[in-house]
């Protein structure tokens, strides 16, 4: 039988040749990002910024009528609706800010809730209401602060333990690639305007442990390599190691990729964003580790004494006293 | 390494083999067959979001504690010095900027005050520090400020007792299987499965329901009312419903003097025999009973007020000594509303006003629209997986594939087992651990092939490969778990459910896909002998 190969044996292709065209670009595609949720924003939900959001699927219309919708909400008086529509075009929510003075009256928020269902109730039979979120501003600003931070002490959880387990040139690429990573795919959000809410950022957060994935694969080859060829240069050593690496990096991503896009296509509307940021972020993360993963390693100055030598550090800072000294 | 003796084997297939049944019942629920009652049945919890229901998230105000615990501070202050022998008189009393001051008239008598005061104060938390601390200032000034100690314990107090009453009053509506949690130091979490409009819920969550009996003061005149001043010593308050004060918006009140209604035995709807309107019938405990005979003994034909959440919900005349323990309680109810009245006076008053901060209402159909959905996403997904893998990977594609599902089954088991709770993006969680599960084989994998291609031969290269990959397997779990805890740690709900099912899968993948993997290889190696590998 003869089996499917994505990637021949024995590939040789000089990745660290177009190191600098791609660092531009993802450079530029940062920078893209950040011009973007200046521009553009992030769409939140009402996780974040507080307010109410209403699920409605039109169960017999093959399109919500969103204009409609707009108005009619638009004219009960609790200001501008903002209708978006998830998943299928028949499944829409309704977005609300609270109404003033809701922190300490929440039955005004639930009247507004109530109006609002009434009416689209009312002007559409086939209206099935799918739920009701109401965050206050309060808890919202608390679960925006608690996801940023969630992520900023993950990232600086895996830092710290690649810098462990590695070296300190190690944490500093692949803190760059997860910088990267997310950037481009909150940039992603900016871009489309796909609603930025709570399960995204466990979606970021997934991001994060899958594309380091990708990069202790590469980066466990280098140290290997730098044990085994000390006298190869080390641009060499670094197009070996990726291309020795490639075809699992290829094949571990297409077999994510599969599954997600089987949940793309057929899994429930509601955690279309969800899945559509891991996704995103998988394609980036691939192919960061395969072009970003080497060049910082380089500028860096990885060599083989790092990983060869059996003393512990406590040995070496005394070699590196005697040295000094000498 | 590849040698495996028979007591491994049978404890590999035992410990699969447990979890995969523990998934049987789960799969049965799910596919909606009956499992048989008479087996043990762990099962997956479907979390609000799959199973419909209400997530009402309430907060206390820490304020509001700390300002009751002023005022009754001051009423024990006044109580303790009047019984004082001999009595200690004091004036001036203030509780301004959260703390209590007043003067002692006669200067002489500080020390018998500070000595009558000081067993009113009591040693808060581990330290020992007491709750408040007592000052004298100017000489005669007593200055009595709360730790903040005090008011954390009287904060925890308030919210433990608030938990007890919340779930009292869920009962009583006769829900199923409320969750109701503390969550942080001032903040309840309560999720109902299958509620599908809170409403009512939240109506009688959001009501304190502290009942008081006071007695009117018909000194007040009617323009003072309405411009809100109060004779001294009584206060302004609403009327609950307006109908009530045929055109006055609220009753001056005496402060005190009156009774609290808290010394309860029941509480029912019920209606009033001569206008057959809706009411509430209390019977109070033999405490409660004694004070109300006594007080409405004291003031026969004088009205008082019935007060509820410092609203008057009427304001009856006493035309005779109420002496028998129970009374009415009248106030332009609707039946509904009598009943949940009814209902929050049982449970007892909540000690402290909530609010509902956060709310979220899922309905049914969403939830198994998404599981309907979610499972065929997984069933594609895994089914076009394992022809990748096969294609790919050949025989040891097979053994990933098999892998692949008792690890599947494994992670519906262990969840099972522990109770937890399956949310939507655990759903995706699940496709997404299917598709990184591979991830070890296929670095297993290719190092094979690879170690082959330079020349090992079969076994050194399956040997090899086991080994060297482990490594990065190793690595590569820990990053994802340190993702996933943080999520655990710092997400709500549905992310938890997340994060729950990662890290599960993080487990069970490296028993599937490397230890249970090379046991098959190392068995068809032994059997077959093969003097080349097909990857």
């Amino acid at each position: 039988m003869k089996l499917l190969k994505l990637i021949p044996d024995n590939t040789n292709i000089h990745f660290l040749k177009w190191t600098w065209p791609f660092f531009i670009t993802n450079l530029l595609a940062m920078a893209a990002s950040i011009v973007l949720l200046f521009t553009h924003g992030l769409n939140l939900g009402v996780d974040f910024i507080g307010g109410q959001m209403i699920r409605v699927t039109f169960e017999r219309s093959a399109a919500a009528p969103v204009s409609e919708l707009r108005e009619s909400v638009g004219a009960l008086g609790f200001g501008e609706p903002t209708i978006q529509t998830f998943g299928k075009p028949n499944e829409v929510t309704v977005r609300m800010r609270l109404p003033d003075g809701s922190e300490g009256h929440p039955e005004l928020a639930e009247a507004m809730a109530q109006k609002i269902i009434g009416t689209i109730r009312q002007n559409h039979a086939d209206a099935r209401i799918d739920g009701v979120d109401s965050v206050s501003g309060k808890v919202s600003g608390e679960l925006f602060r608690t996801g940023m931070l969630a992520l900023g002490l993950a990232m600086l959880g895996i830092t710290i333990y690649i810098w462990v387990r590695f070296e300190w040139q190690f944490a500093v690429g692949a803190l760059f690639a997860l910088v990267q990573d997310i950037l481009l795919t909150i940039g992603m959000f900016a871009l489309t305007q796909m609603e930025f809410d709570l399960n995204i950022v466990a979606a970021l957060l997934t991001l994060l442990g899958y594309s380091l994935n990708d990069k202790i694969v590469v980066y466990d080859r280098i140290r290997e390599n730098l044990k085994k060829f000390r006298k190869m240069p080390l641009p060499e050593l670094l197009d070996l190691s990726v291309n020795e690496t490639l075809s699992r990096t290829i094949v571990t991503s297409t077999s994510v990729l599969i599954t997600l896009f089987a949940l793309l296509l057929l899994g429930p509307e509601v955690i279309f964003g969800f899945t559509a940021a891991i996704a995103l972020g998988i394609f980036i993360g691939t192919y960061s580790s395969i072009f970003m993963s080497a060049p910082f390693l380089i500028w860096l100055r990885v060599n083989s004494d790092s990983f060869v030598s059996t003393e512990t550090s406590l040995d070496r800072q005394e070699r590196l006293a005697r040295e000094r000294g000498a | 390494m590849l040698d495996f003796p028979k007591w491994k084997k049978a404890w590999y297939w035992f410990i699969a083999g447990v979890a995969m049944l523990a998934s049987l019942p789960s799969i049965f629920a799910i596919s909606g067959l009956n499992w048989p009652a008479s087996l043990p049945s762990p099962r997956v919890h479907l979390g609000l979001d799959l199973a419909g229901g209400s997530h009402i998230l309430l907060e206390a105000d820490k304020r509001q504690v700390a300002q009751q615990r002023l005022e009754t501070m001051e009423e024990q202050v006044r109580t303790k010095l009047k019984a004082a022998e001999p009595a200690i008189e004091v004036g001036d009393i203030s509780s301004q900027g959260g703390r209590l001051s007043f003067m002692v008239k006669n200067p002489g008598q500080v020390d018998s005050a500070r000595e009558a005061i000081q067993p009113l104060t009591t040693g808060a938390g581990l330290t020992g520090q007491r709750d408040w601390d007592i000052e004298v200032v100017d000489g005669s000034r007593f200055v009595l400020t709360p730790t903040q100690q005090g008011i954390d314990q009287a904060v925890t107090n308030a919210m433990d007792t608030a938990v007890e009453v919340v779930r009292k009053r869920i009962d009583a509506l006769g829900t199923r299987e409320p969750t109701i949690l503390r969550s942080g130091d001032q903040r309840i979490v309560v999720q109902v499965p299958g509620l599908q409009d809170p409403n009512q819920l939240k109506q009688l969550l959001g009501q304190t329901a502290k009942l008081e009996f006071k007695l009117v003061d018909v000194t007040a005149q009617p323009d003072d009312i309405a411009k809100g001043i109060a004779p001294a010593g009584s206060e302004i308050l609403p009327y609950a419903d307006p109908k009530e004060g045929r055109g006055s918006p609220g009753l001056a009140v005496r402060r005190l003097g009156g009774i609290k209604g808290d010394q309860l035995t029941d509480a029912r709807q019920a209606f009033d025999p001569k206008s057959n309107a809706p009411v509430v019938s209390i019977t109070f405990n033999t405490a409660g009973g004694a004070k109300f005979a006594q007080l409405t003994t004291e003031n026969v034909n004088k009205p008082f007020a019935i007060v509820l959440d410092d609203k008057i919900l009427s304001a009856p005349n006493i035309n005779e000594p109420i002496l028998g323990g129970s009374a009415q309680i009248s106030g332009s109810f609707s039946v509904q509303e009598a009943t949940q009245l009814a209902i929050a006076l049982r449970s007892g008053a909540l000690p402290v006003d909530l609010k509902v901060v956060e709310e979220r209402t899922v309905g049914p159909d969403l939830g198994a629209d998404s599981i309907h959905k979610g499972a065929i996403a997984m069933a594609v997904g895994t089914g076009l997986l394992m022809v990748f893998m096969v294609l790919t990977y050949g025989r040891f594609g097979v053994y990933t594939c098999v892998a692949l599902i008792i690890n599947v089954l494994m992670i519906l088991g262990v969840m099972a087992v522990f109770g937890t709770t399956l949310t939507l993006p655990g759903i995706a969680g699940f496709v997404l651990t299917i598709g990184a599960a591979v991830d070890a084989n296929v670095l297993i994998n290719e190092r094979i092939r690879e170690e082959r291609a330079r020349g090992r031969r079969v076994v050194a290269s399956v040997e090899h490969g086991y080994k060297e990959a482990s490594r990065a397997i190793f690595d590569a779990n820990i990053t994802n778990s340190i993702a996933a805890v943080m999520m655990f740690a710092f997400g709500s709900g549905p992310v938890r459910g997340f994060a729950v099912v990662l890290m599960i899968g993080i487990v069970t993948s490296v028993f599937t896909a490397v230890t249970l993997t090379r046991m098959w290889v190392a068995g068809w190696l032994h059997r077959a002998r093969p003097n080349d590998l097909v990857l």
